[in-house]
Order: C-alpha cells, then structure tokens, then sequence
C-alpha cells in the first residue's frame, strides 16, 4: 500500500493537477463570495458583521484539520519511517498556517463590532494563537536545521506536541467559557444554524479546502523538483 | 443599493476588510509557491543543459524527470 506514497508514481498525478483545481476553485470561491456577500441573510443580532463568519470559521476549520492531519503523518513517519510523510507535512504546513493567521485576523476583525474589543484573552483565541505558534515553529524548523535527518525529527515532533493543542481548541469554549460563542455546528447533535446561512458557509468550506489542495500540490511539485535537482548533483 | 452594499449598517469595513485580508492572503501564498515551484523547474531544465551526453540518457530514463522538463519547459502553473 505504501508503494502508492512513491514520489515518482505521485508526481505525474500532482503535476497535472493544479490547473484543474484552480478552475474548480475559482467556480466555487465566486459561487461562494457572492452568497456570503451578497445572497445570505444579515443576522437579527450581528446584522452584516456575520457575513465575517463565512471566511472566519472555514479558515479556522482548515487549520485545526491539517494540523491534525499532519501529527498523523508525523507519527507515520516515526512508526513508518517512510519520509515521503515528511515531504506531505511540509506541503500542507504553508496552507494550515495561512488558515490560522486568517482565523486571527478576521477573528479581531469580527470582535470589534460584535464584543467591542480586537482581542481578548479568551481561552480559544488564545489557544490559537499557541498553534499560530506551533505552525510558525513548524515552518521555522525546516529553515534553521539543515543536517538531513534531523530536520525531519524536530518538525514531526513539534507536529506531534502541538497536536495536544487541538482537542484544547475544540472543547475550550465548553470548559472555560469566556467571550467565545461555543460551536453552532455540531457533528452528533442538532446544528443551530439556518440552512440560510449552512449552505455558504459549506460552499465557502469547500472553496477553502479547494485553495489548501492547490498549495499542496504546488508546494509537494517544488519539493520533489528539489528533490530531482540533488538528484543530479549525485549523478 | 450600492451603497448600502458598501456600508452594510455601518459593519462594511470590518466585512470587507475581513474578506480582502482574506483574499489577499490566497493571491500571496499562490504567487510565493508558484515562484518557488518556477525557480526549480528552472533550475532543474538549466542543470540538465550542463549534464554529458551518458548523464543525460540516465536522467531520460525516469518519467519523472520527462515530465519535469516537459513542465518546465511548456505550462503555466
């Protein structure tokens, strides 16, 4: 099975992909701009300031998924020891730390007129703020060590510490309930939300999910060319 | 209606800035790992030229490196 994980076979699938995905990502994004924008209901309380929901939860939902995602292939790379893992983890990060810095922003971006303040020490601002953190350190770590081997240990483990984060994030507006509204869609129970307001909400989900494949699969294209060019330095 | 559009009750700046931050953040990340994906196909393709004619049969060999030349050499993204 883990024959399918080999650059050479991935390659001539991730290099013709790009341009179909950014097609279907530029329908889905304008499908989804406009009804976020332009088609949904204000809110009876929040009025247009909810429409910050359809970029603010979707870049939230994506960082917390590829961080989990890559502690996954992290703790593959330890029990697998197939490095391949490492150059995954190291193409989805870029995407998963953009996600996080626009859940900080438009996050501040949405409390000012809703709470009256950019920021506050809440538990899940602040929680993820600290995997801002461990995404930066992350990327970081692939920058400062450059002895072969090495660099790939140090980013799995602080993949794998930082995932201790995650559950904290997710469960931190039920435990420590502060200023963070708890979560209105729920996987095992009813969800609160309108279907008004579900349905650009998915469409935007998925335009951002769109836009993390692409990074991914220009990102793994760069480092397996990279990988090629000391390739040919060995020849 | 344009205007009300724009100003949305008074929350259009927070709105729109949230969705241009947004936006703008997608536009940088692409045009950054699009140059980096360029710089090495670039590389790759000018390395090639350098390489002897039994070198040069050797690296032929692997579909990989056809379709990295091929890339290089011929599509946008």
């Amino acid at each position: 099975m883990l024959n399918f994980f080999k650059p050479n076979k991935i390659f001539l699938f991730t290099s013709k992909a790009p341009k179909y995905v950014s097609i279907l990502l530029i329908i889905v994004l304008s499908i989804g701009l406009t009804e976020a924008l332009f088609l949904s209901p204000e809110d009876y309380k929040q009025s247009h300031s909810v429409r910050i929901m359809y970029v603010h939860v979707p870049a939230a939902w994506l960082a917390l998924s590829i961080f989990s995602l890559m502690t996954i292939l992290s703790l593959g790379i330890f029990i697998f020891k197939n490095k391949n893992f490492s150059l995954i983890c190291k193409s989805l990060a870029p995407s998963g730390f953009i996600f996080n810095l626009i859940a900080l922003v438009t996050g501040a971006l949405w409390g000012k007129p809703t709470w009256g303040t950019w920021w506050a020490w809440d538990s899940r601002i602040t929680l993820m703020l600290i995997l801002f953190i461990f995404y930066s350190m992350y990327l970081l770590s692939w920058k400062i060590f450059k002895k072969k081997g090495l660099d790939v240990k140090i980013t799995s483990l602080i993949a794998i510490i930082g995932f201790i984060n995650i559950p904290l994030i997710k469960f931190s507006v039920d435990w420590w309930p502060t200023l963070h509204q708890s979560s209105s869609i729920k996987i095992l129970s009813k969800t609160t939300i309108h279907p008004s307001m579900l349905v650009p909400l998915a469409i935007m989900t998925a335009a951002f999910a769109l836009f993390s494949i692409l990074i991914f699969l220009m990102k793994y294209n760069t480092e397996l060319i990279k990988i090629k060019n000391k390739g040919l330095d060995r020849l | 209606m344009t205007s009300e559009i724009i100003l949305m009750n008074g929350y259009g700046l927070y709105v729109w800035s949230a969705f241009s931050f947004t936006l703008i953040s997608f536009v940088t990340l692409i045009l950054i790992t699009r140059k980096q994906l360029s710089n090495e196909k670039r590389k790759f393709a000018s390395r090639i030229g350098f390489l002897s004619n039994e070198k040069l049969k050797v690296v032929k060999l692997q579909n990989t490196n056809k379709e990295i030349l091929d890339i290089a050499l011929n599509s946008k993204v």
